[in-house]
């Protein structure tokens, strides 16, 4: 199964860290990357630019419409994402707890709904 | 007279229904790969018996029986709908071709080990700590959602949705139907023991209402409990059982005939139930020589030390006071320590133990915790200051949510004025 793995930090967190601290931070989420690229878990992962030059866009009644901003304004925000191959969720809560910012900010695990496998709808409640 | 044999046999399906339908379901979540499907098998593996044993007899094995009949039945249907749906298809020969060719799946130590897969699916961490109790409630032990609904004062439709979103999590998350690796077990079983031991509480203690105690969770629990000691005899585990039986034990004697709270010392100790005592103390002994024993384990010998003393006054306080001190280490929380200082009030007088707890309360986070405040005000009717027992026992009850509780603060309030 895929997983996302969004990560999300207290911007001002990264921000206000010492430049080498970052640097050390930066090549430990590469490291990461490597370490899943070599046990075919990785997918695809990246860092966000922050929050400030989100643009958040909306279609209605076939009008675009723009905004300024992040979809939800909160302390923490989306700062990179790790989609993630794993067997299980399991296997995906032991690779987003291999994630540096984890230790500081927090990782949301959620898995990818694949549209082209037919899924079975239930009737849920 | 047929119509006699097919009543006795109904009786049979309804004993078995009791003591298997668990384990067939555990199996069946795990071959069929779905808890809703494998809740459907299980129906229509029920009623195959009550259609084929009555012409066919009961066969040797109920159990394997039963599993085979649900898969199948369900293989079955999916056929029959697998007219409309290729990947329905698949799924149905899939199943079929595992059923041809049995592999370890199908060992008796596997199938044994499902009731174990599903404990830890149903308590995984990633569903939240009430749906954990809920979902484990109703399919480990099979309490129908209305039964669940009761216990925890919810309305049977919310909890179901509940229970039906959690199966849709497991499934489409990606829970895996696992006992977690070596890595893993110690926080997940702590995991499993948390919601044994909530549901063990819940029926123990109501945490709101006017009835102190419903039996059919403690009994639940307790059942879960041995569940757990017979599958993974971890020392935690065994721990736990000791605890709750070492508990279940003073039931009959924690309230009075007309349902007032009676605490530890004024209990009447020939009310215990002496083969749970024993059989609880056998466990706390084989709990603690493992060494690798936890918090369970420590309450349970808090508790077997009550249980072998024939009062209060003859408690051996210090050896209580002893592994109160042994539990701090291992969990440093206020509570434990509120717990502490009320057993040194025992061993060293009441002057001892409301210091203790006055440097409790100072520091915070109990403050507004109503046992706290009642502690201190025994400590303070024991000490012959009848005005500051007062007053903390009013504190207390304003704090009280508990009927029986409430009751009981009112009592010790005209105890003190009259």
């Amino acid at each position: 199964m895929k997983y996302l793995c969004m990560v999300f930090t207290e911007e001002r967190l990264l921000e206000t860290m010492p430049r080498d601290q970052f640097d050390g931070f930066v090549r430990e989420h590469s490291a990461l990357d490597d370490e899943l690229k070599s046990t075919g878990q990785f997918v695809n992962a990246n860092a966000l630019q922050p929050a400030h030059t989100a643009t958040t866009v909306r279609v209605r009644q076939g009008k675009i419409s723009v905004t300024d901003g992040p979809f939800a304004e909160t302390k923490e925000q989306l700062t990179g994402f790790y989609l993630v191959e794993a067997r299980d969720l399991n296997e995906a809560i032991q690779i987003a707890a291999r994630v540096p910012s984890a230790r500081v900010g927090c990782v949301e695990v959620r898995p990818v709904w694949e549209l082209t496998e037919p899924r079975q709808f239930r009737d849920d409640g | 007279m047929a119509e006699s044999a097919a009543s006795e046999v109904a009786l049979v399906v309804e004993r078995v229904y009791r003591e298997e339908s668990r384990h067939v379901l555990a199996t069946l979540i795990r071959l069929l790969g779905d808890f809703d499907r494998a809740e459907e098998a299980l129906q229509m593996a029920f009623a195959a018996a009550l259609d084929q044993w009555p012409r066919e007899g009961v066969p040797a094995n109920p159990r394997s029986w039963l599993i085979s009949a649900g898969r199948f039945k369900t293989i079955d249907a999916l056929r029959r709908r697998a007219r409309f749906d290729a990947s329905i298809a698949r799924m149905a020969d899939e199943m079929a071709r595992a059923v041809e060719h049995p592999s370890a799946a199908e060992s008796p130590a596997a199938i044994e080990d499902d009731r174990l897969r599903l404990v830890f699916t149903c308590c995984h961490p990633a569903l939240a700590p009430d749906v954990q109790v809920a979902l484990t409630l109703r399919t480990v032990c099979g309490l129908t959602t209305e039964e669940i609904a009761h216990a925890f004062l919810t309305k049977p439709a919310t909890l179901a949705q509940r229970i039906v979103r959690a199966k849709g999590k497991i499934r489409d998350a990606g829970i895996p139907y696992e006992v977690p690796g070596p890595g893993d077990l110690k926080d997940r079983l702590d995991a499993v023991l948390h919601v044994v031991y909530l549901v063990y509480n819940e029926g123990y203690s109501a945490s709101s209402g006017d009835v102190v105690t419903r039996h059919d969770l403690s009994g639940e629990a307790i059942r879960l409990g041995r569940l757990l000691v017979e599958l993974l005899p971890e020392p935690e585990a065994v721990g736990l059982l000791a605890l709750m039986l070492l508990h279940e034990s003073r039931r009959v004697a924690r309230t009075s005939a007309d349902g007032e709270i009676v605490l530890l010392d004024e209990q009447d100790r020939s009310l215990w139930n002496r083969q749970l005592i024993a059989e609880g103390c056998q466990l706390v002994e084989r709990a603690l020589s493992s060494r690798r024993f936890g918090t369970y384990s420590l309450q349970a010998a808090i508790s077997a030390v009550h249980a072998e003393a024939d009062s209060a006054a003859s408690t051996d306080w210090a050896q209580i006071t002893g592994l109160y001190d042994a539990l701090l280490r291992v969990h440093p929380s206020p509570v434990v320590a509120l717990n502490r200082a009320a057993a040194v009030g025992m061993r060293d007088g009441p002057a001892a133990g409301l210091a203790l707890v006055d440097a409790i309360i100072e520091q915070g986070e109990l403050a507004e915790y109503r046992l706290a405040h009642a502690c201190r005000a025994d400590f303070l009717r024991r000490l012959g200051q009848p005005a500051e027992a007062v007053a903390a026992y009013r504190h207390a009850l304003s704090l009280s949510r508990q009927e029986p509780e409430r009751r009981f603060f009112e009592r010790r309030l005209r105890e003190l004025s009259g």
